[in-house]
């Protein structure tokens, strides 16, 4: 196993993968900022002007004390009032498969931004089939870590369900990785073969076609 | 807004300030106002704390009854510092030791501003109601002419709550080349039918005071009764239902049973009649009717967007930080939500948090360490940028 390591730790490894795609000095918007390190990071090490959406009020405004910009409030309604390709990226980190019309919201990112970035966690990793196999109850792991009756994740995403739905809805894909994370999801690795059995999350970016 | 006001529990302070005054549009040029009444000489009382350095300049809008008094004492033996001294100065949200700090009494106002109880230079008299209407546009313009005076070309921010909120607002489209950032608080850029009424039920409390004579109180009784009744009014809006369930409940006053009168038995009533009594002391009846005037007429779309608030935002540069409080019936989050909504289809630089806080529209004037490290990291951001 080769592990991947970037340059300037300190964000999760799907977030160092996601920024190593986002090109210096453009204008992005992270979907779910939590308390804003991917932003923080793009603006520190490559001078993006960033925007956050976040839910949660102690994240939005911890986001805001650290002086980033950051609207707290949901995603779904947020996102409505941007002008048509006011981004250069839109980040959807982990969050897909909480999202109640995810075509819906895919079509309003591909609406305010050139390019989308979506990240998000691989349901049919083996061990997770394996589970379900053999043991019978709902899987739950260190990716997806809720009962079935307290998650907040509604969907199940595959990799190959992503790239089928995105014939569906009709967006490009310009480029993906598929990669697995370890130390507290600081590091990881891509994974080439088998990346629909063998990687805990996919990474894609998208374009209107 | 006095009652919230306590001494910095660290004793922390910018320590002893001053009140200077500033006198513009002396006769033949008058101040022209939106009504299209002219004013002059104007008098502004104001306050600065912290030194100038070029780029560090910080205007701080205050709301209905507060003064240019924002922060420190004016002497040693005062029992209480400024309305705002737990946000600014010295490591404070709004740091004393980075920034300049001005605050200006409001055009209108009675703490030593030009207003309706100042002298009628025609008359030798007070003005009473022969002081023209004004409007925030008036008090953001003479706010300029202060600005020019003490040699301010532009602002690192303009921040404010309530009525204070809609002077940061017009601030950003009125003279928005002189403004960088921006932090309306607790605002809205039109009051609603709600808050007009409010502001109505307060005026008319005043005007039926027979001391009140149609506005010529000078020589005899003020109109005290009256005012301390538009006072309760507003301190029922400054709360919230949650917050008077907590601070009084039905708990009765110093005793264990209904008087069967109509004394103070509750708590509530208790309280808001002593706070209507304390306010007569320090402000003026006219006073309060202009303010609250200004704040009805206020309709930052349709004075400068046609009706749109999108359009009066047009293109602006300015970057926002806008905040509410989940308890404000008086400007719900609704109406900050509108401003975020309008500055976003402009893509202006705008964040926006809904504060949680139990205790009304005047959460922003209590102790909130989320709403001082807010505006501290916003500050420290837009400095940065400067």
């Amino acid at each position: 196993m080769s592990g991947i390591n970037f340059r300037n730790n300190g964000i999760r490894f799907d977030l160092q993968w996601v920024a190593s795609w986002i090109d210096p000095g453009t204008k992005v918007l992270d979907l779910g900022c939590g308390e804003g390190d991917l932003l923080q990071y793009l603006k520190t090490h490559k001078g993006v002007e960033g925007t956050g959406i976040e839910l949660d009020q102690a994240k939005a405004a911890r986001s805001i004390e650290r002086g980033l910009s950051v609207l707290q409030g949901d995603m779904n309604d947020e996102i409505g009032d941007f002008p048509d390709q006011s981004f250069d990226y839109i980040v959807l980190s982990q969050t897909l498969q909480q999202v109640y019309e995810p075509d819906r919201l895919i079509r309003s990112i591909l609406r305010i931004g050139r390019n989308g970035i979506v990240t998000f966690p691989n349901f049919s990793h083996w061990r997770i089939r394996l589970q379900l196999l053999l043991t019978g109850y709902a899987p739950v792991t260190r990716e997806l870590p809720f009962q079935w009756y307290d998650t907040p994740n509604i969907r199940v995403i595959t990799i190959k369900d992503f790239i089928k739905f995105s014939k569906e809805v009709g967006f490009q894909i310009i480029r993906s990785a598929a990669i697995n994370t370890y130390e507290q999801n600081q590091k990881g690795e891509l994974i080439s073969f088998f990346p629909n059995l063998r990687a805990a999350y996919g990474i894609f970016q998208i374009r209107k076609r | 807004m006095s009652e919230y006001i306590e001494n910095d529990p660290q004793g922390i302070s910018v320590g002893l300030v001053e009140k200077k005054f500033f006198t513009f549009a002396e006769p033949s040029e008058e101040m022209d106002l939106e009504s299209g009444s002219r004013l002059g000489p104007v008098s502004l009382a104001y306050e600065t704390y912290g030194a100038y350095r070029g780029d560090n300049a910080v205007l701080v809008c205050h709301a209905l009854s507060g003064d240019s008094h924002a922060a420190g004492y004016y002497t040693p033996l005062d029992p209480k510092p400024g309305w705002w001294d737990l946000m600014i100065g010295p490591g404070k949200g709004i740091d004393t030791d980075k920034y300049f700090v001005i605050c200006s009494n409001i055009l209108g106002s009675c703490m030593g501003s030009s207003g309706p109880s100042s002298t009628n230079p025609l008359t030798g008299r007070p003005f009473a109601l022969e002081f023209p209407v004004v409007t925030i546009g008036d008090m953001v313009s003479a706010q300029k002419q202060l600005l020019d005076y003490l040699g301010i070309g532009k602002l690192l921010s303009v921040i404010g709550g309530s009525i204070g909120g809609m002077q940061v607002l017009e601030w950003t489209v009125r003279f928005p080349e002189m403004v960088e950032s921006a932090v309306p608080l607790a605002t809205t850029t039109k009051h609603s039918a709600l808050a007009i009424a409010f502001n109505e039920v307060a005026r008319q409390a005043i005007m039926a005071d027979p001391n009140w004579k149609g506005g010529n109180y000078f020589s005899g009784a003020v109109p005290s009764s009256g005012l301390a009744v538009a006072r309760m009014i507003g301190h029922i809006t400054y709360l919230s239902d949650e917050s008077m369930r907590l601070k009084f409940g039905r708990r009765l006053q110093d005793k264990n049973d209904f008087s069967y009168n109509f004394d103070a038995d509750f708590q509530v009533e208790n309280y808001l009649r002593y706070q209507g009594a304390k306010f007569v002391e320090r402000f003026d009846a006219n006073s309060f009717l202009y303010i609250t005037k200004a704040a009805d007429y206020f309709d930052l779309g349709l004075q400068h967007g046609d009706g749109s608030i999108t359009r009066a935002f047009a293109k602006t540069r300015v970057k926002f930080l806008v905040v509410s409080f989940t308890s404000d019936w008086l400007y719900p989050t609704y109406q900050s939500k509108a401003i975020v909504r309008a500055l976003k289809k402009n893509g202006a630089d705008v964040s926006f948090c809904e504060i949680e806080a139990q205790w009304g529209h005047d959460a922003f004037l209590l102790p909130n360490e989320r709403l001082t490290e807010m505006i501290k990291g916003f500050l420290e951001r837009v400095r940065h940028q400067f």
